[in-house]
């Protein structure tokens, strides 16, 4: 494995210490998903995967206030989570092909990535369909009392999905150490959520006393620092939080969903892009703030744009399972 | 099969043409689902129904597959046809009760009095390296409760009728569509038609063994005859086009004049369709059976994603006619 994961070194170090870090870690999502789209478009991955650009910053400033121990839930939407949490990407490349050196050796794929060692119960391919399971390490949480707290993501297309409002409800009644996290990207798949989501969103977690609060997804420091508050009083036993992030995916559903005006303006995507961009807006502020100057910036895109490039020649390169792999590990 | 085939269709555009065709011939049948309307499901089997439906009758839904599928069941019951769109069959999982322990029940429960003429339209198949939860074949899951209808679709021709029928039943029906066969070409005659529930189809004459066959199975199995017929051996192909109703007749009779006979159905063997129509032949055919009746299935793992992985999970043309040749002895 060429690249290290540097999650031990989360809550740690100086605030220009931890904005570098939470940078460092927004521009491996991009540029991870960047060549995800690449294997795509070379007719080199199979299938298909969920590219999680200009969400970023939610699954950074989250994750930078868990501790690697700390659990997290993900979707189809899912490498941003485990980039975040700090998953190296040799072998979530290798996963997204289908090779042995994957996290799941292979089995799972771009929407199943799971990885004990970081906290991540693993992604999940059925919309809602982990908020049952980060519930419920929220639960080993408490009752074995580790300090842990689960994160569970999720789109705004899970808030249709009635497992939800029985685990906030669930959460709420025995005070579980779980944040849910409603990643509001506008769309479920081709369609605005305004059609389909009736009501207030955060009113879903306040109806069964789940703290609930929102944030613009798209500004690290504000998702961070909320976080950290939500994480600091699930830790403290003081109960579950809703987090709503409003955010964008710049790209389509899936790699495959090119033309995409019928359901949304090339306009609309150009303005987040613009003037809404987690990372671009981060630097400017960062060497507003004199943390970093734009030479420094550089470097950092340089070392990771390396760092992703080395990933995926590791992945092309490894070899696919086995086939006697394939009836290993349907029971434990 | 038709008698003049004049066009072609694929399969997708079958389905379509059947939902078309009964939308403007009956104003109560309605299509709700997620990204039914303007985006005509992710695999475009829709394109252009809300176009000339309007949003009153196709409907976008939020994510929300118990909710909807039950909503299916009421409307139903008081005046709509409903097709419900479930993307992908491992969704069905998420409607289990209300297919289950509603829809399935409504009729006998209330002695007679309430129906449920309501079609859920939805997938099954793996190989289109989609993982675990995108890959699965469900269908023996529906065709084991007394209540529900199940229908297989293997050719764009059989599509088109089976869906008409099924549209018009007053039941509840689950049409399981192959998402690797909707590209799928072939001969669908212009004009009205439509196939009764309960007809299998004989796909392929033959004399040497019988080779009952599913929905994605179906081209396998004929992949596999054309590999039998080389070495000499001519196989009867026959495709049940419903579990449940299940033309028992046909599959008996062919096993008795081939007297050897195999199953494949891309759901598990274990207590799945395979077992049930192998018993079904067993039974019925015992005292002309040379060999005891072979099953082919997906192996009894979750659908993996590696693609070398995935493509040993489900029978194919090469180890079917391998399975086929050994039954008749000449392995
Ligand atoms: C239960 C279920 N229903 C439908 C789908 C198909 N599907 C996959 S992603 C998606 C949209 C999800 O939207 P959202 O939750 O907002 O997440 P986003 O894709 O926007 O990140 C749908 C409908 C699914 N995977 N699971």
């Amino acid at each position: 494995m060429t690249i290290a994961t540097d999650s031990s070194k989360t809550n740690t170090g100086t605030k220009a210490e931890q904005s570098i870090r939470m940078y460092r870690r927004m521009v491996m999502i991009r540029l991870f998903e960047e060549q995800v789209n690449e294997l795509y478009t070379r007719a080199l991955m199979p299938g298909l995967a969920h590219l999680y650009v200009g969400e970023e910053a939610v699954a950074v400033g989250i994750c930078e206030a868990l501790k690697p121990s700390d659990y997290i839930t993900s979707t189809h939407r899912g490498h941003g989570h485990c980039v975040a949490k700090g998953a190296s990407p040799d072998r979530m490349f290798a996963e997204l092909l289908g090779k042995e050196a994957g996290y799941c050796r292979g089995k799972g794929g771009s929407m199943h990535i799971a990885d004990p060692a970081t906290g991540n119960l693993g992604a999940n391919a059925i919309v809602g369909g982990s908020a049952g399971i980060a519930t419920g390490a929220a639960l080993s949480a408490k009752r074995l009392g580790t300090g842990q707290v689960a994160v569970c993501f999720f789109g705004e297309g899970a808030l249709g999905q009635g497992v939800l409002y029985e685990v906030m409800n669930l959460a709420a009644l025995w005070k579980l150490p779980v944040i849910y996290v409603c990643e509001n990207n506008l769309y479920t798949e081709y369609t605005h959520y305004s059609e389909t989501t009736a009501g207030d969103i955060l009113a879903r977690g306040t109806a069964f006393g789940v703290h609930a609060e929102s944030v613009d997804g798209q500004d690290v420091r504000a998702v961070h620092a909320t976080a950290q508050k939500l994480v600091d009083r699930a830790r403290k036993g003081e109960g579950p939080a809703f987090l709503l992030c409003n955010t964008y995916r710049y790209t389509g559903h899936h790699v495959g969903d090119i033309n995409r005006e019928y359901y949304r303006s090339k306009q609309e995507e150009q303005m987040w892009k613009t003037e809404r961009d987690p990372i671009k807006n981060f630097a400017t502020w960062m060497i507003d703030q004199k943390i970093t100057d734009a030479t420094k910036l550089q470097t950092i895109e340089d070392e990771v744009r390396a760092e992703m490039k080395a990933a995926v020649e590791f992945a092309i390169a490894a070899p696919y399972p086995t086939i006697d792999e394939v009836d290993q590990d349907v029971y434990a | 099969m038709p008698e003049v085939a004049t066009r072609e269709l694929t399969f997708a555009q079958a389905v379509r043409e059947a939902l078309a065709e009964e939308m403007r011939r009956d104003s109560r049948v309605c299509i709700f689902g997620e990204d039914v309307a303007e985006a005509g499901t992710p695999f475009k089997v829709l394109s252009g129904l809300v176009e000339e439906f309007g949003a009153e009758r196709v409907i976008d839904t939020p994510i929300s597959e118990a909710g909807f599928t039950g909503m299916g069941v009421g409307a139903a019951m008081t005046g709509l046809r409903p097709v419900v769109d479930i993307m992908f069959g491992d969704f069905l999982t998420l409607t289990m009760d209300q297919m289950v322990n509603q829809a399935a029940k409504v009729h006998y429960m209330s002695g007679g009095t309430w129906k449920v003429p309501m079609v859920v339209r939805t997938t099954l198949g793996a190989t289109r390296r989609s993982a675990a939860q995108h890959s699965q074949s469900l269908h023996a899951w529906l065709s084991h409760v007394p209540g529900l209808k199940v229908v297989l679709p293997s050719t764009p021709y059989d599509a088109k009728g089976l869906l008409k029928t099924a549209i018009r039943d007053e039941n509840p029906v689950v049409f399981f569509e192959d998402k690797m066969m909707y590209k799928l070409k072939g001969p669908v005659p212009e004009g009205e038609y439509t196939i009764p529930l309960g007809v299998a189809d004989v796909k392929r004459e033959g004399e040497d063994i019988t080779i009952v066959a599913t929905s994605s199975m179906v081209q396998v199995a004929l992949g596999a005859a054309e590999l039998l017929e080389k070495i000499g051996l001519s196989a009867e192909v026959i495709d049940p086009r419903t579990t449940w109703p299940l033309d028992e007749k046909t599959l008996i009779e062919s096993a008795k004049k081939t007297s050897r006979a195999m199953v494949i159905d891309e759901g598990y063997g274990r207590y799945g369709v395979t077992g049930e129509i192998a018993s079904v032949i067993a039974e019925g055919a015992f005292y002309n059976l040379e060999a005891p009746v072979k099953r082919m299935g997906a192996m009894h793992v979750p659908i993996p994603f590696s693609p070398p992985l995935e493509d040993v999970t489900v029978p194919t043309d090469q180890t079917v006619f391998e399975a086929a040749r050994a039954l008749c002895g000449k392995a």
